[in-house]
């Protein structure tokens, strides 16, 4: 006798026929369970949309008027005939892996996460599972982060001696979670001067203050002129551009996992980079898929390629699932920034 | 290493010259003195003899890292720079060095003559006891390819900078063929007795001119002569000292015996600036002929035959021993042409003959009969100028005819290496032939960084079959291909074999239909 899998891959998204609901569709559909705030994520469009208590401020803010409605993480919402339940992804705050339960068989859908406590994001957890589907966004062994601790001691001393030459640092970081993990981790470990941001940034870091996320006071650059020693977190197809001239003199640099890599930070024409990401690492990858316990793992986007075949070289019986989620993209005109 | 890995990250972490320069200098008066030598090495091009090839350090980094090779191949493409990529793969060390960059390379030169099983170990022992950067430079030693973002002539600047020694001075004195591992910092920047010497001038260099020659003031001021495309060189001829430089100061003496007999018939002291070609019937033959020269070591008598070089001489720098860079051109003019004529006949060596249409209109004329001379165009030389060292815009300007340009469309695309990596940047392209697609050539350079943006998308999209890194694409972007000459090549599936292929622009408006034949290329063969 053979049933439907607990999830199919349509052209739509991931389909969950017990259900009849979809994670993350990218075309519009009647019933989304989403899992974070991103917009290759969380799309406009949809009948109604299922998300943690924690996504959904932002997630109205970007997509306005929506049908939307709210769970508690680890909190089990019966839909048709699946056990759903959102569970910490440590990706942005508010993300969530999502957890599927039909007839006793598990399937979890990561999202984007990474393992290391940013001291923000609601702390990844492992889910036990039969099938674990993964994002792979740097799915190679060249990744491997550096502790946040002392990426924010890098980023601090460059801002020091920006501060002491008299110029304005203008950091590149992604509007909706790296901004707000910058912020805190450099506040953690106290700042050298006042803290600046860009509209798409300020916008999300009130929502998410508002929502009583520990984050330090900001001021919008429109607002006022930020004083040499300042740092202004801004998108980061905002790095020389225009808007970013009308600071004076500066100096500028990029937060991303891909400033691991010497020729994308050379291609961006920066001299400084910082490794910072919100996705997991190889090591983290790794370790994850393990701690699910799973044996049916599934690849998206990333390099998933290689990352299969290394899998399948592990013994999990390792596939890929084709989807139009991006995660943390190389280039400034393709990144995921709020309006 | 620490040292100089800091000095990595200073000149890495900035894209400012004068920041580059500044760090660079520091480094020039604070550095161990050999560590200096060799990183003036490092910087204009030499480096150690390689002590491992490229398979065994994959092999010896999958080993390291507890990865499958496959993975260590995947991973190269994306990061674009095989030192790097095994820099990035390779756990923690367990312990960390304080050797000297000098110390470093010493273990390689060490290492170079040893049995694959010692080389191993010499390796492993050392990515072991070095963190990430230093890592990533030692590998470079092996690897080779050191730019560190900076030019030989920067590097020659922040060396004045360091030493108060006059640049052009410096950039004569770190000329030829010193060896590091022997020499002093002190004695390199030292002045120089050039008497038993083969040291080279620093080759002067012009720049593309792109307004009208009206703009340069009065024909009467200018040397006009054809623009070769051979082997630009230098011919030394000190008191026991006979020398064949190329302008990447490759010493290339031993692949040109016919110049042997200069070395009798010049005068002691003399050093010439010029072209060596493949010369007959008063006239170069194709460059693919010289580049068959080039890659022999020695040369066997058919192929010295068939091709026979010659050196067409367009300046005298050094006469009776004395430098003459100084001295006008016309001045230098002269006293070439003096002295050729005093020499024996029959030797492979003349002057490059003036080009002497009396007004710029008729000069622009002779122009376009250039590739009838087998020349890609017009040297133009202020006959005021001194011999510069390097390039400096405004006494020599080189004038090139438009390239040939053809439409092609891409069949494969690759990614590209260092600031490319992850991108696809090297495309092959192809033309008509009947109903097939015939590929005859590739090319990496000439779209802007947003357009190779758009490609890799759509390659990624549009990919039908990989073979490691190459993508085999459906055949529907058009490209116009621009190339300085075509000659026949057996070597080649299409029979062609293009200088200087590079892509024009993207053709948006041309349909695949309408690209060029391979007869329409053909036509082209001289």
């Amino acid at each position: 006798m053979t049933r439907d899998p607990v999830l199919r891959f349509t052209d739509q998204g991931i389909y969950c026929p017990a259900g009849d609901f979809y994670i993350d569709p990218w075309r519009p559909v009647a019933r989304a369970a989403i899992t974070h705030g991103h917009s290759d994520h969380a799309r406009a469009g949809h009948g109604s949309y299922l998300a943690t208590h924690a996504a959904l401020p932002v997630m109205r803010h970007r997509l306005g008027q929506i049908n939307a409605h709210g769970l508690a993480y680890g909190e089990v919402q019966r839909i048709g005939g699946a056990n759903l339940s959102f569970h910490p992804a440590g990706h942005v705050p508010g993300s969530a892996q999502i957890r599927i339960e039909v007839g006793g068989e598990v399937w979890v859908v990561s999202g984007d996460y990474k393992l290391e406590e940013d001291g923000l994001s609601e702390p990844f957890s492992p889910i036990p599972c039969h099938a674990f589907i993964t994002e792979c966004t740097f799915g190679l062994p060249v990744f491997r982060w550096p502790a946040q601790a002392k990426t924010a001691a890098e980023i601090a001393t460059w801002w020091a001696r920006n501060a002491a030459e008299g110029r304005v640092s203008l950091l590149g970081a992604y509007g909706l979670g790296k901004a707000q993990r910058i912020m805190s981790m450099l506040a953690a470990q106290g700042l050298p001067g006042p803290l600046f941001t860009h509209g798409a940034a300020e916008a999300t870091t009130r929502i998410l203050r508002d929502q009583g996320y520990p984050l330090p006071p900001t001021t919008l650059v429109s607002r006022a002129p930020p004083p040499p020693d300042a740092l202004v977190i801004a998108p980061p197809s905002a790095l020389g551009s225009a808007w970013a001239a009308k600071l004076g003199p500066r100096s500028e640099a990029f937060a991303s996992g891909w400033m691991a890599l010497r020729g994308i930070r050379r291609r961006r024409n920066l001299g400084t980079g910082f490794i910072i990401s919100d996705h997991a690492d190889w090591d983290g990858l790794n370790s994850a898929i393990r701690a699910t316990g799973a044996e049916k793992i599934f690849a998206n986007h990333g390099y998933t390629a290689p990352f299969q075949r290394w899998l399948a070289s592990q013994g999990y019986d390792a596939g890929i699932v084709a989807t139009e989620w991006q995660g943390e993209t190389a280039e400034p005109d393709k990144e995921i920034t709020p309006e | 290493m620490n040292r100089f890995a800091q000095l990595f990250n200073a000149l890495d972490a900035t894209t400012k010259t004068s920041a580059k320069t500044a760090a660079l200098a520091a480094y020039f008066q604070t550095a161990p003195k050999s560590d200096r030598v060799w990183t003036i090495a490092l910087l204009s091009g030499r480096r150690p003899k390689r002590a491992a090839s490229s398979t065994q350090l994959r092999d010896w980094a999958a080993e390291a890292a507890g990865l499958p090779l496959w993975m260590v191949e995947e991973s190269y493409p994306i990061v674009g720079d095989l030192a790097e990529t095994i820099a990035l793969l390779l756990p923690a060390p367990q312990s960390r060095s304080n050797q000297s960059l000098t110390g470093w390379i010493e273990t390689l030169i060490a290492l170079t003559d040893q049995p694959p099983e010692a080389k191993r170990a010499g390796v492993l022992a050392a990515w072991d006891s070095l963190e990430t950067t230093e890592r990533f430079l030692f590998n470079k030693l092996i690897t080779g390819g050191f730019r560190m973002g900076v030019s030989r002539g920067l590097m020659t600047r922040a060396l004045a900078q360091a030493t108060g020694v006059d640049e052009s001075l410096l950039a004569h004195r770190l000329m030829g063929n010193w060896n590091p591992a022997t020499t002093d910092f002190d004695d390199l920047i030292a002045e120089t007795d050039l008497q038993g010497s083969t040291k080279p001038y620093p080759f002067a260099l012009a720049s593309g001119l792109e307004d009208k020659p009206e703009t340069l003031g009065p024909r009467a001021e200018w040397l006009a002569e054809w623009k070769w495309d051979g082997i630009r060189g230098q011919i030394i001829n000190r008191p026991g000292a006979f020398a064949l430089w190329s302008r990447g100061e490759e010493l290339i003496t031993d692949r040109f015996p016919e110049f042997a007999p200069l070395a009798r018939a010049l005068p002691q002291g003399t050093v010439l600036d010029g072209e060596v070609l493949v010369w007959s019937n008063d006239a170069p033959l194709p460059f693919a002929l010289l580049q068959k020269r080039i890659t022999r070591k020695t040369v066997p008598k058919k192929l010295l035959a068939e091709a026979p070089a010659r050196f067409l001489a367009y300046d005298l720098l050094e006469w009776q021993g004395r430098d003459l860079r100084a001295a006008p051109l016309a001045d230098r003019r002269a006293a070439l042409m003096q002295m050729l004529a005093q020499l024996p006949p029959g030797l492979p060596l003349a002057a490059s003959a003036a080009v002497t249409a009396p007004d710029w209109t008729t000069l622009t004329k002779a122009r376009h009969t250039a590739r009838e001379k087998s020349a890609e165009g017009l040297m133009l030389k202020r006959l005021a100028s001194p011999y510069h060292a390097g390039r400096k815009r405004g006494d020599w300007w080189k004038w090139k005819l438009d390239p040939y340009t053809v439409d092609a469309v891409m069949l494969y695309a690759q990614s590209g290496h260092g600031r490319r990596a992850n991108l696809f940047t090297d495309f092959t392209f192809a033309v008509r032939d009947g109903d097939a697609l015939v590929p005859f050539t590739k090319a990496y350079s000439g779209l802007t960084d947003a357009e190779f943006r758009q490609i890799t998308d759509w390659v990624k999209k549009h990919t039908i079959e990989r073979f490691g890194p190459v993508r085999r694409v459906p055949p529907e972007l058009v490209f116009e291909i621009a190339f300085e000459g075509i000659a026949e090549s057996p070597r080649h599936k299409s029979g062609i074999a293009l200088r200087f292929p590079r892509m024009l622009r993207w053709r948006h408006d041309k349909p695949v239909e309408e690209i060029d034949t391979l007869d329409s290329l053909r036509a082209l063969l001289p």
